[in-house]
Order: structure tokens, then sequence, then C-alpha cells
């Protein structure tokens, strides 16, 4: 379980549109900053505002992800029997819920702060690793790990490790399962309702 | 009575093994997890408990507590888990390493007051996380099936006999004076939790199935700690 407690710090992930022709590294780096400043001065969502934080990384995170890429991976060798239109919608119920998880945890933030390791990009180079830590006083650092992929012109994060734990590989086997007992469309009708209820519960707060 | 609970431990972890290998095939075609079955029942009965016992109290801890005399209990705890962390170190052949936590572990008994104030980190001795479960790793043990143990959550086969080990060897379950111990372990158990409560709440709304979210966010974990942060990636098998 004790693994499970650096979701917490995964809040701390931040990327900007702007930021396009940033290296990797220099990219995580100014989104962190941007996005802690933000909730540093936001008692709102320190406080446990969900919605608020939603927002924020609706704007600010989300853009720099390749959610069809996590999609994808997520799903492993069922990705190719679902069709475009299962696939677009499977990125996007899946993207709610990472970015729902996303705001969740950026709300448990505490005077954290983050130290993206430089990284050396080698000519030609596509696919890198960019790593960070997470610092919190009174606490072993955290490792968080950003693997990204360069889409034309600009970087995009395709997998988050916290803690040597994958946002994305973590997934894999419920999919599989789910797939297994009742289709894409059974994975499809699973997410959708996982999310319904987290708006239940997101408007109740 | 001084073994009790480390003796006690070491029959369930041997009843589990037991389980482990004639359960083998009862239940799901999953590899890592061939007692599923059981596995469900043992999450539920420790989320039931947590539920009911455990969570109350550790919420009631965190409201209290002011946050810097938890963390002085968060390191007070941490000091006394730093010596079996260098042992582990050592016997892992990671000679620096080891000796940087006996560094610490001088350092903050007496400097950080008995280990309340982590002042070994301040100066640069880094804390590092090591069990008898890594050890095994280490030394090329497969990690066996996934198996939730009762009160003690996930682990592995391989974990389950590191653990026998790490509560065989853990200070404060060796202590002589029966309610100093029982009071040590127990507040341990509840600052450990309070400190989990953040991630509660990440966990429900991230995952699809609680049980599978967290065996494999465990497996993915301990097998990032046998390479030390450096595993490779898994295959995309795709």
């Amino acid at each position: 379980m004790k693994t499970v407690a650096a979701f917490i710090s995964s809040a701390l992930i931040a990327t900007s549109v702007m930021a396009s022709g940033l290296a990797p590294d220099a990219l995580i780096k100014s989104v962190s900053n941007e996005v802690l400043e933000i909730i540093r001065a936001d008692k709102d969502i320190q406080s446990g505002n969900t919605k608020k934080a939603a927002d924020l990384v609706e704007k600010k995170i989300a853009p720099n992800f390749d959610f069809l890429h996590m999609t994808r991976l997520a799903l492993g060798r069922d990705w190719r029997q679902a069709s475009t239109e299962q696939q677009k919608a499977l990125a996007n119920e899946f993207q709610t819920l990472l970015v729902r998880t996303y705001s969740r945890a950026l709300t448990e933030y505490k005077n954290q702060t983050i130290d993206v390791k430089p990284l050396v990009l080698k000519a030609g180079e596509t696919d890198v690793k960019v790593r960070s830590e997470i610092k919190q006083p009174g606490a072993k650092s955290i490792q968080l790990d950003y693997y990204l992929q360069k889409d034309d012109a600009c970087w995009k994060i395709y997998d988050i490790e916290v803690a040597g734990i994958s946002l994305v590989t973590n997934y894999r086997e419920s999919f599989a399962n789910e797939v297994r007992n009742s289709g894409i469309d059974g994975l499809l009708k699973t997410l959708r309702t996982k999310n319904k209820s987290g708006d239940a519960v997101a408007s109740q707060k | 009575m001084k073994k009790t609970l480390s003796m006690r431990v070491r029959s369930v972890a041997m009843m589990l093994l037991a389980a482990g290998l004639t359960t083998g095939c009862a239940t799901s075609g999953e590899a890592k997890d061939p007692i599923e079955g059981f596995n469900r029942a043992m999450f539920a009965f420790n989320d039931g408990l947590d539920k009911a016992i455990i969570k109350p109290v550790a919420t009631g801890y965190d409201a209290v507590l002011p946050n810097p005399v938890r963390t002085g209990v968060t390191n007070f705890f941490g000091n006394i888990a730093d010596v079996f962390v260098g042992v582990n170190n050592l016997l892992q052949g990671k000679l620096t390493e080891g000796v940087s936590d006996f560094g610490r572990v001088a350092v903050n008994s007496t400097i950080g007051l008995l280990g309340v104030l982590d002042v070994a980190s301040d100066i640069g001795l880094e804390k590092h996380d090591e069990d008898f479960g890594q050890t095994f790793g280490r030394w090329g043990v497969g990690s066996g099936a996934y198996v939730v143990v009762p009160l003690f959550g996930p682990r592995t086969v391989r974990d389950t006999m590191g653990l026998v080990l790490d509560v065989a060897a853990d200070p404060v379950a060796n202590l002589d004076h029966v309610p100093t111990r029982n009071t040590l372990a127990a507040v341990r158990l509840v600052n450990d939790r309070a400190n989990l409560l953040p991630a509660d709440k990440v966990i429900e709304e991230a995952a699809l199935d609680k049980y599978s979210y967290v065996r494999d966010a465990y497996l993915q974990r301990r097998r990032s700690l046998i390479y030390d942060g450096n595993a490779p990636r898994e295959a995309e098998s795709q």
C-alpha cells in the first residue's frame, strides 16, 4: 500500500501548450514549475476543490499528453481488435479517468518541490525518459519518471512512472480482463460507468 | 512472550506458503496470481478491518497531531528501520549504501535526538528502502505467486518469506518489555496508516477494480525496488 502513496505526488506533473518547442527535460521543468506555482497560490485546490483542479489539469497538463498512445499501451494486443471509433471512444474515457485521478492527486499537495534531472538528448532520438524527483519535507523523495515521444516537432508524454509504478501499465490487467469477459464494448461501458460515478462523487463534495 | 509476534507471523506465512503451493490451480488463468480467489477474500478481510478500526483511528490521529509531530514519529520509526535497511544493503553487496545507512543511524540517534530529527538526510546521507524480500530478489529468488497476507496486505511468496525475517529482526517486535513493545507497534501502525490516507482517495478515483489495481501497483513497485529504481521497461505485448 505504501507504494501507492506515491500517487499523491503524481500531482506535481505539469506541462504546457506553449512550451512545445522545448527539449523534453525543459518542457517537464517549465510546466511543473508553472503548475506548482498555481497550486501554491490556490487555497481552494489545496483544500480539496477537485473541480478547480480538473480545470487546471485540462488546461495546462492534458495538452502535453498523447492519450491515444497511452490507451494503446494500456490495451496491449487488444487494441487491434477495436475499430477506429472504439479506439477514439476508449481514449476519450481513459483521458477523463486519468485527468480525474490527477486532479484528485493535486488537491493532496503539501509543500513538495520537484527536481527535474537534466537529459542529454542524442541526435535523432525520438523516445526518451525524463527523470525527476519529488522532494517532500520529512519523507523519502519519490522518483517520478516521464516517457516522451517526439510527434512532429513537439514532445508528448505517453507514460508516467511514480515510484516505479507505471500509470498506464497498471491498467493493463484490468483492461485485458474486461475485454476477455465482455469485449471492447464491455470495457468502454465499464469506463463510462466509472467516470459517471466519479461525477456523482465530485458533485457531492 | 518475547517471540510471540514473530512466531505467529512465521506460522501464518508457512500456512500461506502451503496454501500457495496446494491451491495453485484453484482460480483464474493469471500466472502471477494463481490463488486469486483466496487473495480477494483476504483483501476484503483486510479492507474491512481497515475500514472498521485502523482507518478511523488513523484519521483521528491525523486530525489531532500537528504535522511536525507526525514527521517526528515517522522519523523515529524510520531510524529504527534503518538498521536493517543497512543490513540488507550489505547482504546485497552494496557496501557504500550499507555504510551510509549505519552512518544515518549513528547521526540520527545522537544529534537527531533518538531519531526524531532526520539530520542525516540534511547532511546528504540519503534514506534507502530495503528489506529481506528485496535481498532475496537481488539474490535471484523468483517472486513466486502474489499473496495477500492477513493484516500485512500485498506480498509475493518471496516477499512473504522476506516479511517473516523482517518481523523476526524487527527491533520493536523484539522488545522485552511487553507494554512498551505493544504501544510502539500500535503507534507505528497508526502512523504508517495515517501517512497513506491521501493515497486512499487517489486509488478510489483511479481504480476500476481496487483489488487488481493494488495488486499490479504492488508488483510493479517491488520490481522497481529490486532494480533500485532502474528497472528495464516491461515488454509491450503488442
